[in-house]
This record gives structure tokens, C-alpha cells and sequence, in this order.
């Protein structure tokens, strides 16, 4: 795996942003007969399924937790498949950990002191999250704090109002300003894509947010009311490879909220495969962003393997 | 592969289907299939078999039974004994049955969809997520329809014995659009499957005698084309349906001409798929995939004429290729494939031979960058861009997963291009302009419109085409308009009546008057500078009237084409004009009655009873002219399937002697009313109705060139017009039985023919003449699929 020259974004191209345009029965339809298509078994589906643990952001976004809720999230992080598993597979132990933690603000530290030494990377929810209105001098400066304190990506969440009422440069300038106070960090625009009314505004916000800098893109904030859905994401994806295709610049995308079963995860997968290419088959470009997906992995690992369906119990939570 | 290698390559692997369940299967019928008739699978003495196979690997999958013409007379027999009671039994019961079949296809979906994957190397997928899901859905609705017969369509029923005949590229899925129809109207079938491709024809046999169907209502006979041609022209066959190639389409046509069966033909195509600059570009490509490279390409509906707008070919050009290498095309069984075998061999190397020589003529080809398959019959997708209409490869259909591009500058450059082509059967249109595509699909010579989508299917809609696509329509209420007759039909024979004959004194007193022709909104003389008198019933010479001749009928078709905008004309304006054309008919009622009798000798009463009809004629068709309406059919989809009446185009007619005003005037008014333009051979006996009647027509705003009048002897003429190619239909209502050569002469442009066969009509009655009958006639259903959501 390369790694990759960072997308240092573009100036605002409303003549390209314009010209996109999605239609939603056909998106529907692309994404209604993909399961369809594309079948993954026996070992090709543990291979897959594993794959898709590796590139879990595992999230807690609760009012209520706390640093030991959070120590115990970290370290399912770091060993997230029982042992035994692994061994049957003939994994590496070391190889298999999720891709990051994501938290809000607040539990960034102890996020950082239960990983260190794990190079798995602290993801922080920014800018207001989830709705994005808190005062514009706060969010930025909310992004600052949260870098200070250790996280290395910071997901942050647009201004539905740009979208709604078109204004792509509010919405550029705002997404510039972000990537600027992120630094060194990686930035994940989230768009609300429930909150969008329509995948062609969706379309477009995934087009300005890259142009403005970018690194991922992600579909939710897990407190919409509608989340990650296929057609969102291919809506997004194909937006993702006309940037590369035009820039050669790589974007990641992380689907978040609603993604539970392990089948679901390989529908996500192909759909990567099919629309973007190997290439954003892992962590660096693609990312799942879910709490309970890797229970049903960790079922689905030990059915592979015995034969036998599982059990939640058999399994460690996080 | 061990997982953490697969972890690397992240590659899909196989998902076979297992195909177990099938062979055995075949294995339990010893892989040697009789025939199914009146009931029971039979194999009588000295039947030779012939081979099926898989093409996926070539493998020996059963052997059938070559019907002989023995088992033909058995099958049509057994049919026909069983046709009175299906029929009798009515509809609700005829449900049931329909409603079992519905469920039993769905019990055995999976061994359906196996054994169609194996028989005809279509991925399971296809097999499985639409061809199987259709054909259940499509005997569930017309179960439905069977229930609601007796009710919405109370003056009709069935034809009686149907021959159907079907292809190999939907081998269930043809069956099922043939015989649901057949059945919920209450006829009784024969049917033929493709020879490729008959396992699941007998699978289907065997679940109707689960489902208690009575003996002798379906009855399934394998074999070669042979068979099919004996089924077709059985004599106690009363209607035929066939779905394959327009050439054996057309030969049906022909071989049946004059029996008096009804006939729908599904034939060929070469669709069009237009993508404008506003398109969904990503999504229009996607598209390709379920046009072109579904089934392979076999499929008659294929978009596989792809007319990108110019600026953004370049880009829609270049994902396309990128798409095309993430197909996956492979063993048939396994789920992960996009594209299978190719049905046969032979099939293959038709599709290779089209292809390099069509080459020859220029055009770039690409040929995805996957891996096929050596063995098997595999042909890799392929598009090929820079074809121009000029080449064979933009014109002739290849059935293969073979598509050929070219660019447009302008929606009417789009059209133009979309409608050079013999066929009419589909069309693909992508936009986000809403105004454009509903100005676009109505002007595409199609039998079905898809906006922003492609190969859409569904037994609520109708399916089929025009020119040398065919006629007639599967699914939806106007497929099982295909599978009845009406039951105020005459069955009583045409007499022919001779003209009078006479002296050449002419009624004294009167200023001679010279009838014309009427072409192109002009009276004319006829190019041949013959007259022939006309005589009144007591002998006196009424007038001469020109001999039209194929010259003429070439003029007028020439006129009725060039007036085709009458067809873009409101409903309103067209009713407005009939009322009119009533209006003055009736101000000269007393002549137009005073010439019906001089003419037939009718008695006064009679005569201005004809003429009055004529004008309540003209009055229900300006009723009907704004008031024949389309239908939003309710297909499964977030959309719409607008099923959209549209003219038939140019009708030529051949008008009775029966009732020389009405029976030119009940003809005329429907086929105008619905915005058709016509050429008309008035009664040959008493044709001055008609000379007087383009009087009328000159004087009520009609445009020159939509009714032309050729007076002519019906047989100087009927070849002609039978066999030209811009005549879109031909209506026969003569004496003099012209209509065997008629549907003979019809397959020149496979038009549609609609002849009487000898059977008189009653103009003067409300239902033989006159009603939704005529204005079928006159129309045909474009299906314009319009999917919709934000």
C-alpha cells in the first residue's frame, strides 16, 4: 500500500459542480441488484469480512461516556477478534485492529493514552457536531483543541444551510477554513446526507468539500435520522472517482450509521470495488464508521470457522 | 485461496450455484423428455431425439423429442377438445388455475431458475432475480385479468386455439407472456419452445398437471423449426404468436396469410440508447450494462445503438470502456458473474462473423480487458464507437453482447438518427430534463420508452413494437386484446356485389361532373387516363370515375406522409375538424342520400338513414378524438408506465360495398380521430360516396394529405399498397377476397393488416360498426417507462 500525496484541494469550479447531476432511480437500481451481482463465500468472505473489521472507525458518540467506557472501546480496538479466531485463519494477531477510534472532544486524552503504542489513530468529532450551529469562531477553534489534544483526524460537519440554499462558495470557504485549522491532521467533511433532500445536492457538496481540501468524505453523523445508505455512497463514491479521475487526487469515504451486519459491510465493500477500485479497499481511503458492525463480523468469523451459528456472549464488547 | 492471501488481492472468488438439484431432475426423467399433450408426457414409436446442451461447457444436458406432424394433429386436437370447457368455465375459475401456476412457479423458483441457467447460459442471477420473479408476477396478474374479463371486456372472447412459438433467450419468461394471456382469456395452446432451449418448457408441463390444470389446455410439443411451422399453419389453429427473428416472423406471416388466424409477432430490434449532456453520465453508463449486457446481449429489446450527445461522448466514451473492464463474464453459475454463455455455437459465431465483417466497414472497437473464458461459448463485451448509420454493424441486429456508438449534436439530430432504422421495438433515453425526455420518447418510433432506465419489465405494461419489430403488444390490457375476438363478430360470408351495369346515357338535364381523385388535398386526374363509368341501379351512367393506378397510391402515400404532423396535432382540433366534416355532410344530406339510392337503388328512407349514421359516425369519433385515453399502468417501480395512445402512422383502406357513405365514413372517421393520415380505395361498386364526400372534406379545414381518395378496381391496387413500405397498416373490409394477398404482401414492412376474411360486417349496427374495435385498430401503445424520486 502507497502511501498517498495528500489532497491539497482545488479553487471552486462552479461550472464543474453544476454539471453534476444524480439520478436517484438509477443510483436505486445500481445499488438494489450490486448484492445481486456479486456474491462473496467461505473464505473469500472471511478474508472480505476481516477486511471490513480492519477498516471500522469504532465509535462512541454518548452523552454519557467516560474515560473507562472509552479505555474499554480502545482496547477491543486493539483486539477486536478473539485469538483463537485469528489462529484458525492464520492471521497475524498484530495485523487486525480496527482502523481508528472515533470520540467526541472530551474523551480525545484518554482515547490517545489507551492507544499509545498501537498506531491506531484517535478520530474527533468537531465543529459542532452533530448539528453544526455552534458559533464559527468556536468551531474552528473546537478543531484546534481537539488536534492539541493527540486526535489525528478530525471529522467535521458542514453547514446543511450552504447545501439547501445553494451556496457552494459559503460552503467551500467554510470546508477551506476547517481543512486550514486541521493542520496535520486528516480532515473528514461529514455532509448529514439525510439532512441534503437530494443526491444531487449530495453529489455536489461531496464535490465542493474535496475541492476545499478534503481528505475523506463521510455520509452522517449517526444522528440523522436517516444515515449511510448504498445509494448515498455511490452517489458519493462516483464523485470521489471523477476528483481522482480529473485530479489524481485520492479522497477516502466513510459510510456511518446503520451499517450492523456483516452483509451489509460486503455490499459496502464490492460497491467500493466495483466503483473505485482495490485501491480504496483499505483504511487509508476507506472507512466504515460504526459501533455494533464488528459484533456481527466477530459472529460471522466464528461461524465460518466452527460451522455452528454464534453468539453475541461468545464475543468481547467493547 | 487461504484467507490472508485473499486479504491482499481482495478478490471476489466463486459462489457457485449448485446445479444438483437440476440434473437430478433430468436424471429422474432419465434425461430423455417426451411431449407434453392432452395432459400427459408422451414419446410415441419412431420418434427421433435431438440433443440439448449446456453452452456454458458444452456438456450434454437431456434429450428431447422431435415432434412429428402426428403430434402436431395430437396436440391441436387435444387443445381444441379442451377449449369449449376452459372457456365455459369462466374466469374465476380459470383464475384459480392461473393463481396455482403463479404459486408453484414460485415454489419452484430455484429449480426454474437452475435449469434455465443450464439449458441457456444466462447467469443465475438473471435467471433467478428477473427472469423467474417475471414470469410468477406475470401469471399472477393475469389471473387477475382472467377474474375481471367478464366485467371489462363484456363483448368479447377467446380465439380459441393458440400456436405459440417462442425463442431461447427468455426461455420460461416468453412462455409465460404466450400462455398467461392465452389461458386467463380462455383459449387453449400449443406451444413450441425454442429448440435450444426447452427444459423449463417441460418443467413448466409438469406443474401444470400439478396444479390439476384440465388435459389438453396447455400442451408443449420440442422440436425443430419444422414443428413450429406445422404448429403455425395447423388449420384448427385460430391464433398465432410468435416471438423470434424478424425473418422468421416474417416467413409466418406469409405461410399463414389467408387462414384467418389472428397473429402477433415480437420480432427483432435494434434499439436506441440516447444520452443527452444533462444525463446522469454515470448512471446512463451503468445503464449499458442492464441494456446491451443483460443476457448477453440476446435480448430482442437490447439497447445496442448508443448515441451519445457530443459533448460528452469523450467523457461518456471513456467510463463506459473503464466499466466494461469491471464486467464479469464467466461460468454461468457462479453469482458473481455479469455476463454468461452465448446460447450456442452457432449463435457465437453468427455474432463473431457480423462483427469482422461489419468491422471492415470502419468503427473502433473495444473489447473489455477481462478474462473470458476458451472453453464454452463466451463472446467478451464489446463497443464499438465511430459507427455510422451507413454501416451494417449500426443497422443489422447482431444479438450479442455487441454495442455500436455514435454521437449526436441536437434532440431532433437524436431522433433522426434513433429512427433510421427498420425496426421499432425499444428506446433508452437519459436526461434530467423533464421536458426533454417527454418531448423525445413520443417521437421515437417504439413500441416501449424508457426514461433514465432501460429494459424495464412488467406484466401490467405492454411490450412490443412496430415496423419490422412486429405488432401487437404482451402484457398490460392491450396484450389480451391479442388473445380474444369479438363476439358480435360475423360469421355470416361477404356477398359480393357487381356494379351495375349500363348504357352510357347520362341522367338528362344535368351539368356533367368529373370525379377526381383526391390526393394531397387536390383533386387530381389519375395517372392512368382511364375513367370508368358509373351506373345507376337502373342503368343510367351516373358519372366516370379515374381507374386509380399504383401511381397514384404512390402519390397519395406520398401525401398522407408528408401531412404525418396531423398526428402531432391536438385531439381537440381533430375533433373540431370532425364535427365539421359532419356539420357539412349534413347540409347536403338530401344529395348524398338522393346519390345512395341512384347508386344501390336503396329506398329514400334507407339512403338518408345511411347518411345520418355517417354523420353520427363523424360525431362519436370527434367524441372519441379527445376521449381515447391512455393509461398510467400500475408496474412495480417508484414511476410511471404512461401506456400512450399514438397513431399507427399512414393506413391505407379498402373500403365495403356494403353501405357505400358509412362504410367509408366509419372507417375514415376512427383512423383520422386518432391522427392517423389515410389513403383510401372507396367501394368499387358505388364509389361517387367518396367523390362527393372529398368535397365535404375540402370545405371542413382538413390538411391536404391527411384522407386521400384513389378511387381504383381493388385489385389494380391492393398489391400495391400491401407491399409499400411507408404504409404502416392496411385495413381490408372488400368482397372480392383480397386478404390472403393482403397479409401475404404485408411483409415487406411487416405492417399491420387487419382484413376481414371473407365475413361481412353490418355498418349500420352500433358494435360491428362502430367502437373501441376501429379505434384499436387505429392506434398503437407506446409503453413510456418513467421512474421518479429525488
Amino acid at each position: 500500500m502507497n502511501l498517498l500525496q495528500r489532497n491539497p484541494g482545488l479553487p471552486l469550479d462552479l461550472d464543474w459542480v453544476l454539471s453534476v447531476q444524480a439520478n436517484t432511480s438509477a443510483i436505486e437500481r445500481r445499488c438494489k441488484t450490486l448484492p445481486g451481482r456479486r456474491s462473496i463465500k467461505k473464505n473469500h468472505q472471511a478474508a472480505w469480512l476481516l477486511k471490513a473489521l480492519t477498516c471500522i472507525d469504532l465509535t462512541t458518540l454518548s452523552g454519557d461516556d467516560t474515560e473507562q467506557r472509552v479505555r474499554r472501546l480502545c482496547r477491543k480496538a486493539r483486539m477486536p477478534v478473539r485469538r483463537d479466531l485469528l489462529r484458525a485463519l492464520d492471521i497475524a494477531s498484530e495485523r487486525v485492529h480496527t482502523a481508528a477510534i472515533c470520540v467526541y472532544h472530551e474523551m480525545v486524552p484518554a482515547a490517545v493514552a489507551a492507544l499509545d503504542g498501537s498506531n491506531i489513530p484517535v478520530a474527533a468529532v468537531s465543529t459542532g457536531f452533530p448539528a453544526g450551529l455552534s458559533p464559527y469562531a468556536l468551531r474552528l477553534a473546537e478543531i484546534g483543541e481537539s488536534v492539541k489534544a493527540g486526535a489525528a483526524e478530525i471529522d467535521i460537519v458542514i453547514s446543511r444551510r450552504h447545501v439547501l440554499t445553494q451556496d457552494w462558495q459559503a460552503l467551500y470557504e467554510e470546508m477551506q477554513s476547517f481543512r486550514a485549522a486541521c493542520g496535520e491532521a486528516h480532515v473528514k467533511a461529514i455532509l448529514a446526507t439525510g439532512e441534503l433532500g437530494s443526491l444531487r445536492n449530495v453529489a455536489r457538496a461531496s464535490l465542493i468539500c474535496m475541492m476545499a481540501g478534503a481528505d475523506f468524505i463521510k455520509t452522517s453523523t449517526g444522528k440523522e435520522s436517516v444515515n449511510a445508505t448504498l445509494p448515498v455512497s455511490l452517489t458519493m463514491i462516483r464523485q470521489i472517482r471523477d476528483y481522482y479521475e480529473r485530479t489524481g487526487y485520492h479522497i477516502g469515504y466513510k459510510p456511518a450509521g446503520g451499517i450492523s451486519k456483516a452483509k451489509d459491510s460486503l455490499n459496502y465493500l464490492a460497491l467500493i470495488k466495483e466503483e473505485l477500485g482495490d485501491r480504496w479497499l483499505q483504511p487509508d481511503l476507506f472507512r466504515f464508521g460504526a459501533s455494533s458492525l464488528l459484533g456481527d463480523i466477530e459472529r460471522q468469523l466464528e461461524h465460518h470457522l466452527s460451522g455452528h451459528y454464534s453468539a453475541n456472549h461468545r464475543h468481547a464488547i467493547g | 485461496m487461504k484467507v490472508n492471501k485473499i486479504l491482499e488481492t481482495m478478490d471476489y472468488g466463486t459462489a457457485p450455484e449448485s446445479s444438483a438439484a437440476a440434473l437430478k431432475w433430468i436424471e429422474e426423467r432419465g434425461a430423455d423428455f417426451g411431449l407434453f399433450i392432452n395432459g400427459v408426457f408422451v414419446k410415441p414409436a419412431g420418434r427421433e431425439s435431438f440433443a440439448t446442451h449446456n453452452p456454458a461447457n458444452n456438456e450434454l444436458l437431456a434429450k428431447l423429442c422431435q415432434a412429428q406432424t402426428a403430434d402436431v394433429d395430437a396436440a391441436v386436437s387435444a387443445a381444441r377438445g379442451a377449449q369449449a370447457g376452459w372457456e365455459s368455465m369462466g374466469g374465476s375459475a380459470r383464475s384459480k388455475y392461473l393463481y396455482a401456476i403463479a404459486r408453484l412457479v414460485q415454489k419452484h423458483s430455484r429449480l426454474f431458475a437452475v435449469l434455465e441457467t443450464l439449458d441457456n447460459g444466462k447467469p443465475i442471477r438473471e435467471s433467478r432475480d428477473i427472469d423467474v420473479p417475471l414470469v410468477a408476477r406475470h401469471f399472477y396478474f393475469h389471473a387477475g385479468a382472467a377474474v375481471l374479463m367478464a366485467d371489462e371486456m363484456p363483448d368479447y372472447q377467446a380465439l380459441g386455439v393458440a400456436a405459440q412459438v417462442i425463442p431461447w433467450n427468455f426461455p420460461l419468461l416468453m412462455l409465460a407472456w404466450k400462455i398467461a394471456p392465452a389461458l386467463a382469456m380462455g383459449n387453449t395452446v400449443v406451444l413450441k419452445p425454442a429448440e435450444y432451449t426447452s427444459l423449463t418448457a417441460l418443467l413448466f408441463a409438469e406443474i401444470c398437471q400439478e396444479a390439476g390444470l384440465p388435459n389438453g389446455v396447455v400442451n408443449i410439443l420440442t422440436g425443430n423449426g419444422s414443428v413450429g411451422e406445422q404448429v403455425v399453419i395447423h388449420p384448427d389453429v385460430d391464433k398465432v404468436a410468435f416471438t423470434g427473428s424478424t425473418a422468421v416472423g416474417r416467413h409466418i406471416r406469409q405461410a399463414i396469410a389467408g387462414q384467418g388466424k389472428a397473429i402477433t409477432l415480437e420480432l427483432g430490434g435494434k434499439s436506441p440508447y440516447i444520452v443527452f449532456d444533462d444525463a446522469d453520465i454515470d448512471s446512463a453508463v451503468e445503464g449499458l450494462v442492464d441494456a446491451i449486457w443483460l443476457n448477453q446481449g440476446q435480448v430482442c429489446c437490447a439497447g445496442s445503438r448508443l448515441f451519445v450527445q457530443e459533448g460528452v461522448a469523450e467523457v461518456f466514451h471513456r467510463k463506459l470502456r473503464s466499466r466494461m473492464d469491471k464486467l464479469r463474464i464467466g461460468d454461468p453459475m457462479d453469482k458473481s458473474i455479469d455476463i454468461g454463455a452465448i446460447v450456442d455455437p452457432v449463435q457465437l459465431q453468427s455474432i463473431k462473423r457480423l462483427v469482422d465483417e461489419g468491422l471492415e466497414e470502419g468503427g473502433h472497437r473495444h473489447v473489455a480487458a477481462i478474462d473470458c473464458p476458451s472453453e464454452g461459448s463466451f463472446y467478451p463485451p464489446t463497443f464499438i464507437s465511430e459507427v455510422d448509420p451507413a454501416c451494417r454493424l449500426m443497422q443489422e441486429e447482431i444479438f450479442g453482447p455487441v454495442l455500436v456508438g455514435s454521437t449526436f449534436r441536437t434532440p431532433a439530430e437524436a431522433v433522426a438518427l434513433a429512427n433510421n432504422t427498420r425496426y421499432g421495438l425499444a428506446a433508452s433515453i437519459w436526461t434530467e430534463n423533464i421536458n426533454l425526455a417527454l418531448d423525445l420518447a413520443p417521437k421515437i418510433v417504439c413500441g416501449v420508452a424508457w426514461i433514465n432506465t432501460t429494459n424495464q419489465f412488467d406484466a401490467a405494461a405492454g411490450f412490443g413494437g412496430c415496423r419490422e419489430s412486429g405488432f401487437g403488444r404482451e402484457g398490460g390490457w392491450e396484450g389480451l386484446y391479442a388473445y380474444v375476438r369479438p363476439s358480435y363478430q360475423s360469421t355470416e360470408a361477404l356477398e359480393l356485389i357487381e356494379p351495375p351495369q349500363g348504357s352510357s346515357e347520362t341522367v338528362e338535364g344535368s351539368i356533367d361532373r368529373t370525379p377526381k381523385l383526391f390526393i394531397a388535398g387536390r383533386q387530381v386526374r389519375p395517372d392512368s387516363g382511364y375513367s370508368t363509368p358509373v351506373y345507376s341501379s337502373t342503368g343510367q351512367q351516373l358519372g366516370l370515375v379515374g381507374q386509380g393506378n399504383r401511381k397514384d397510391i404512390r402519390n397519395a402515400v406520398e401525401a398522407a406522409h408528408a401531412a404525418r404532423s396531423w398526428a402531432k396535432s391536438t385531439a381537440h382540433l381533430r375533433a373540431q375538424i370532425l364535427y365539421y366534416i359532419a356539420e357539412n355532410l349534413s347540409v347536403r344530406r338530401e344529395e348524398f342520400a338522393q346519390r345512395i339510392t341512384a347508386m344501390t337503388g336503396a329506398a329514400t328512407e334507407s339512403a338518408k338513414a345511411e347518411v345520418d349514421l355517417s354523420i353520427d359516425r363523424l360525431f362519436i369519433y370527434a367524441a372519441w378524438a379527445d376521449k381515447y385515453d391512455g393509461a398510467a399502468h400500475g408496474v412495480p417501480i417508484r414511476g410511471l408506465a404512461l401506456a400512450m395512445h399514438e397513431p399507427v402512422g399512414i393506413i391505407g383502406i379498402l373500403c365495403s360495398d356494403q353501405a357505400p357513405l358509412l362504410g367509408m365514413v366509419s372507417v375514415l372517421a376512427p383512423a383520422i380521430a386518432m391522427g392517423n393520415t389515410c389513403v383510401i380505395v372507396p367501394s368499387q361498386a358505388y364509389p361517387l360516396a367518396a367523390t362527393d364526400l372529398y368535397q365535404v372534406l375540402e370545405t371542413s379545414d382538413l390538411p391536404a394529405g391527411v384522407v386521400n381518395i384513389v378511387t381504383a378496381a381493388h385489385s389494380d391496387v391492393v398489391e400495391t399498397m400491401a407491399g409499400h413500405m411507408e404504409v404502416d397498416a392496411l385495413w381490408y373490409f372488400g368482397a372480392d377476397g383480397h386478404s390472403a394477398s393482403i397479409e401475404r404482401a404485408s411483409v415487406t414492412n411487416l405492417k399491420r393488416t387487419w382484413v376481414n376474411n371473407g365475413y361481412s360486417r353490418d355498418w349500420q349496427d352500433t358494435k360491428q360498426g362502430a367502437g373501441k374495435e376501429f379505434l384499436r385498430q387505429a392506434t398503437e401503445v407506446k409503453n413510456i417507462w418513467i421512474p421518479y424520486g429525488e
